[in-house]
């Protein structure tokens, strides 16, 4: 007897002569197989998977952007103060401290009711969101690890006559990057798993199809176990990754 | 070829060298010492700039390299500096060390770079190291590939900031070996150094420092019999 077949006969008994497993199985029915719901939660993934790489896009580039320019601020020559630099480096802190002061949940609804609320691209709108707020905690990431290194590094660098960017490019980023990765993995997860908040904007990802799941069904425990699960995979695979990337990474060290 | 002129510097509130005036002449192999806290590494340090100098002048080869437009980065590549720590580049090779600065700022192609460092790695006897990491070297291996490396620019000085001291004492012989070869080519070196034996042998001149003040100057010979100062007897007296 397949699946269906079994569904079949069991919804047709009176509620209260099922067994406990029984029961189960026809809730686990409705959340999944039912109508072949389970393809929505893949539809939701999809969405899940396109908001955090574009997330992390937007998250890396400004991280960047603002721990070299908090860097290149500390590290100017005493005497040679750059005033555009200072501006730049002011904008940087403020955006830092906001972000990193206010709720992501707070910061969504703010760029999905108020700044976008014209904007039926819930889907962007969340990804944009979760952008700017990992941009701040990732140009900490990188600023921590730049700050970490010894300065006998960027010290050795420079008296050999190579130039700013170039003691950056091939001797700090290189070190720097090596030092962070446990740092960045972790913000990519917490990133990754903030994707479900964009349901609250109605961006389609996994948890918004469990909820219309529920809606459904009037039962809410096997949608929302059945998304962790799925979320809890990704994250699985996600630091599988990671871990092989770093035993790379360590080919320099002591062998 | 390194004037140096009324140079102070201080930390805070902290003055660490007062007024010092100094001339370094070309092909000289000078050696500072003094007890520690006496402003010897800050004033290494202050010639390629890397501590930037609260006040006075510093002219390499005529240019002022305290002026705030001069490129200190086309002063630096005529001056290697060779640290305590050696301060080698971990996520590189040793042949990638050493023509890393050369091949980056134009002074060679990939090719001349790659000829020069095995030419110096012979030099030092380390060329079978040459495709290893720093992390697999010795200190005292280190320490030679780092006086390599600075070579490897092709400098017109050389500033050495205690390049021994953080050595085992068995190690030490190694890198003061590869320095005296050095200072018997001819190079123009600034040693700031606890090696007595090496002040002795190789220096040219020997400056003592003490609170930021260059106390007392002379040739080695001189200033180890016949010291003048009751600071430079009373160092003395501790360290040989």
């Amino acid at each position: 007897m397949d699946v269906a077949q079994l569904y079949e006969s069991l919804s047709a008994l009176d509620k209260a002569d099922l067994t406990f497993w029984q029961d189960a199985f026809l809730k686990f029915y409705r959340a999944w197989f039912y109508n072949d719901r389970w393809m929505t939660y893949f539809q939701g993934l999809a969405t899940t998977i396109e908001v955090t790489i574009i997330a992390l896009a937007i998250g890396v580039l400004l991280g960047v952007v603002v721990a070299v320019v908090r860097t290149a601020h500390d590290q100017q020559r005493i005497g040679k103060r750059n005033f555009a630099l200072g501006v730049v480096n002011l904008i940087c802190k403020v955006y830092v401290t906001v972000i990193r002061g206010t709720p992501m949940l707070v910061q969504l609804m703010i760029m999905g009711f108020v700044i976008f609320k014209t904007s039926r691209n819930s889907t962007m709108v969340g990804a944009l969101a979760l952008g700017i707020n990992s941009g701040a905690y990732v140009a900490e990431i990188i600023r921590g690890g730049l700050m970490s290194l010894d300065p006998g590094q960027n010290e050795a660098g420079r008296s050999l006559g190579l130039n700013y960017g170039d003691t950056m490019r091939f001797i700090i980023i290189p070190q720097a990057f090596k030092a962070i990765v446990p740092a960045l993995g972790n913000e990519f997860i917490v990133l990754l798993k903030d994707t479900s908040l964009i349901s609250v904007i109605a961006g389609k990802e996994i948890v918004y199809f469990a909820q219309a799941i529920t809606t459904k069904t009037f039962e809410a425990m096997y949608p929302l176990l059945i998304t962790a699960v799925i979320y809890l995979i990704i994250v699985l695979i996600f630091t599988w990754l990671q871990g092989k990337l770093e035993r790379r990474l360590r080919q320099s060290d002591r062998r | 070829m390194i004037d140096v002129k009324n140079l102070s510097k201080s930390f805070g509130d902290h003055l660490v060298l007062d007024n010092i005036d100094q001339h370094i002449y070309p092909g000289e192999k000078v050696v500072v010492i003094g007890p520690s806290g006496s402003g010897k590494s800050t004033f290494l340090r202050c010639l390629n700039l890397l501590e930037t100098p609260t006040a006075g002048t510093i002219t390499f080869n005529g240019t002022e390299i305290t002026n705030p437009n001069t490129n200190i980065d086309l002063i630096r590549r005529q001056m290697g500096m060779v640290f305590q720590h050696f301060n080698l580049f971990p996520n590189m090779t040793i042949r990638k060390n050493i023509t890393l600065a050369p091949v980056r700022t134009k002074l060679m192609s990939q090719a001349e770079a790659d000829e020069v460092a095995v030419t110096l790695l012979k030099r030092v006897d380390l060329l079978d190291k040459a495709d290893a990491y720093p992390a697999q070297l010795s200190g005292g291996q280190k320490q030679r590939i780092a006086i390599v490396r600075a070579l490897a620019m092709q400098p017109k000085v050389m500033l050495f900031d205690e390049p021994t001291s953080a050595l085992d004492p068995e190690m030490v012989g190694e890198v003061l070996d590869v320095m005296t070869e050095l200072a018997n080519d001819g190079m123009t070196m600034v040693v700031v150094t606890h090696e007595m034996g090496f002040a002795r042998e190789v220096g040219s001149r020997v400056l003592f420092m003490a609170d930021g003040k260059i106390l007392e100057e002379n040739t080695p010979k001189e200033f180890f019999a016949n010291p003048q100062h009751e600071r430079t007897k009373i160092f003395l007296s501790k360290v040989l």
